[in-house]
């Protein structure tokens, strides 16, 4: 299952893309409430998209992204493009997921 | 991220948003991240570590959109478009977070300048939307009150 979620629809030559990401985007501020120990950061840090293997948007988040974070944006674009979008988080993680605008 | 690569980081990408290339990152290849603005605790220091000084203009061409009254803090909607062209980054900034650099997006000639996210808020807070346009920083800056806080355990 992949943690994101996209959707992206063509209207007079403008893209607009929505995504969901699944990640706990963790500040490292929160403490366990069992426990009391920290809760370490976990946060997507970098969010690429490409439409056709050409670049659209590179973003960079940090911790106070809200958990499963939300993102949209528009781009130039055309039914049928190659849609990317990928992430990286703080520990290595990553995922990306790519589809055709509708 | 332990301390080495902190400090690391801290030296290669002071004062600078810009993608240093990845093959200095012996283990880390998507060290663009620029870790030292996002550890900014106040707000015109961090501004000044993205765009490397202070000199923003209010402009009306910046449209931010948040809600005034924000019920839960860990869910803030914000969206920023704007009509100046050559449009290079959007920045959000929570001057009141514990680090006020929340995002940043940087654009492509592809792409429209108009982003959307969601935001976690401690407390009551400007947020300021600041989009890079040539050489000129404009932004718009609107309070959002937030009831219960985004941060806390």
């Amino acid at each position: 299952m992949s943690t994101i979620k996209m959707r992206s629809k063509e209207s007079n030559g403008l893209v607009t893309v929505k995504a969901l990401i699944k990640h706990p985007m963790e500040t490292g501020a929160r403490k366990n409430k069992k426990t009391g120990e920290l809760i370490p950061a976990h946060f997507i840090q970098e969010v690429h998209s490409k439409a056709n293997g050409k670049d659209i948007i590179t973003i960079y988040w940090g911790p106070a992204v809200s958990k499963n974070p939300y993102l949209t944006f528009k781009y130039k674009g055309k039914k049928g493009d190659n849609l990317e979008i990928s992430w990286v988080d703080n520990q290595g993680n990553r995922d990306s997921k790519s589809g055709a605008v509708k | 991220m332990n301390r080495r690569n902190f400090i690391k980081n801290s030296i290669l990408f002071a004062g600078s948003l810009v993608a240093v290339p990845s093959m200095i990152y012996s283990n880390n290849a998507y060290a663009a991240w620029p870790k030292t603005s996002f550890d900014i605790k106040d707000l015109t220091d961090s501004v000044k570590s993205v765009y490397g000084h202070n000199n923003l203009e209010e402009s009306s061409k910046v449209k931010l959109k948040a809600p005034s009254i924000a019920e839960n803090g860990a869910i803030v909607p914000i969206n920023v478009s704007t009509t100046l062209d050559n449009v290079e980054s959007i920045m959000i900034f929570v001057e009141n977070n514990p680090q006020p650099l929340s995002s940043g997006y940087k654009l492509s000639e592809l792409s429209e300048p108009s982003i959307g996210t969601r935001l976690k808020m401690g407390k009551t807070s400007n947020v300021m939307a600041a989009v890079k346009s040539g050489d000129k920083i404009y932004t718009s800056t609107q309070e959002v009150k937030v009831t219960i806080g985004g941060c806390g355990g």
